[in-house]
């Protein structure tokens, strides 16, 4: 088979696909070729529809890639299929996501001491739309459970990994942009030390 | 109704002094606690008021804040007396404020990115769009059960009242279709909870399986002998509209 050949096949794969394409799913299918030749093919295709301006593009999302709509057409996409957008997730969902995201695995009562409150609720409902999932016990007093992000929550996100999520000590400043004090300085350093211990 | 969406807006304790910290354009390293916890009680007493179900949660962060202000009322000479560590009563609070306030930012990151998804398109996606959550469509079983168990709680007495006959069918149909109008999803026990008698909720019970019937409405579960919703069925309202 030639190269031109697998491209088709690539590209026909990644138009049917109804969620990320990975590598080795391509791979299993094109067994002749190896991960790096499907990466540039995979490459050359994503270059082909960004100089031809098309409507669509491939984009990396958790891991795999999938072909997705210029952002730019979504309000004439969003009349033919009625949406109303009103299935977005809530800000406590979105704060209770961004702390599983970057302390994960994490336990709900380390969650709570951030959010100040009671997170059962939240919690089970990021579980049922499968953004957060259970990702083991810990091992202290009462093994409590322990949550992390899934795949899905990339998907949800558009991110293609995890990395992708700003840097948290960007977060450090307010807006007012006043130094921290040099005393909450080293308890900082202290917490974020400990917890990352605590992850480990 | 206001119950849900003050919560929203809300949510904890924390959320409530950020707010105020804001609202007061307060620097967050120099609180002046005195009228932030005047503030804070305001809004606690006012929350009672409107009958929201506060966490307990506010009032152990009320009893915080009660309890720095006092110790920042402490004269000079007997602040010394206090263990080194503990210079400024509202280190901690702050501490915490500020960790709450970058993960409250982060928030505001991963919500631009779901908007910015939500705007791309892929294959199948329409499903997902539709409906973010997953929904199966509850069966005349889940329904009756739901009316059983509203028929049980009411008080036995009131079947004792004489009750003019003021609840048709026809009535709780029309508006049933005009509750659908402004809000989209209703739920099936707030609809029981409307009704003053057994014979109300019959009827609605009765207008809620007339809809069915005609394709009006859907009712969902998010899953199994979980709350029922009611919610407009907005495939056959497309399909009308493209005939149209």
């Amino acid at each position: 088979m030639d190269r031109k050949q697998a491209k088709s096949i690539i590209e026909a794969m990644l138009f049917v696909s109804d969620k990320p394409l990975f590598v080795n799913e391509i791979k299993g299918v094109l067994e002749e070729f190896d991960s790096c030749d499907i990466k540039d093919v995979v490459s050359e295709l994503v270059r082909e529809y960004e100089e031809t301006q098309r409507a669509f593009s491939i984009k990396e999302i958790a891991g795999g890639f999938q072909i997705v709509t210029d952002p730019v057409l979504a309000p004439w996409l969003k009349k033919l299929y009625k949406t109303s957008g009103s299935d977005r997730l809530t800000g406590p969902s979105l704060e209770t996501l961004a702390i599983v995201a970057y302390k994960q695995p994490v336990t709900k009562p380390e969650i709570e001491a951030i959010r100040g409150v009671n997170v059962d609720g939240v919690l089970k409902t990021l579980i049922e739309k499968n953004l957060v999932r259970i990702a083991g016990k810990k091992e202290t007093v009462g093994r409590p459970i322990l949550y992390g992000t899934t795949s899905e929550f990339l998907q949800y996100f558009g991110l293609s990994s995890l990395k992708e999520l700003p840097n948290l000590e960007e977060f450090h400043i307010t807006e007012k942009d006043i130094e921290l004090p040099e005393h909450l300085k080293e308890d900082q350093k202290d917490e974020v030390n400990q917890s990352s211990q605590e992850n480990r | 109704m206001s119950y849900k969406v003050k919560l929203e807006v809300f949510e904890g304790p924390l959320d409530l002094l950020l707010y105020l910290i804001k609202k007061n354009e307060i620097d967050i390293y120099d609180i002046p606690v005195a009228s932030i916890t005047e503030q804070y009680l305001e809004y606690l007493e006012l929350m009672r008021m409107l009958d929201l179900n506060i966490a307990g949660e506010f009032l152990v962060m009320a009893a915080t804040l009660i309890h720095i202000k006092s110790k920042m009322l402490l004269p000079l000479e007997e602040k010394e007396m206090l263990p080194e560590e503990e210079e400024d009563p509202r280190e901690e609070l702050v501490r915490k404020l500020l960790e709450y306030k970058k993960f409250k930012e982060v928030a505001g990151v991963l919500q631009d990115l779901e908007a910015e998804r939500k705007k791309m398109f892929t294959r199948a996606t329409v499903l997902e769009v539709d409906s973010g959550e997953k929904f199966f469509e509850a069966s005349l079983f889940d329904l009756i059960t739901a009316l059983t168990r509203v028929l049980k709680d009411v008080p036995k007495d009131i079947f004792q009242e004489i009750i003019k006959d003021e609840f048709t069918v026809e009535q709780k149909v029309h508006d049933l279709l005009h509750m659908l109008v402004e809000k989209s999803t209703l739920q099936l026990s707030e609809l029981f909870a409307k009704a003053k008698n057994r014979l109300e909720i019959i009827a609605t019970f009765l207008a809620v399986l007339e809809l069915i019937r005609l394709k009006e409405i859907i009712v969902v579960q998010k899953k199994s002998f979980d709350e029922i919703e009611v919610m407009r069925n907005e495939k056959h309202r497309l399909r009308v509209e493209r005939i149209e």
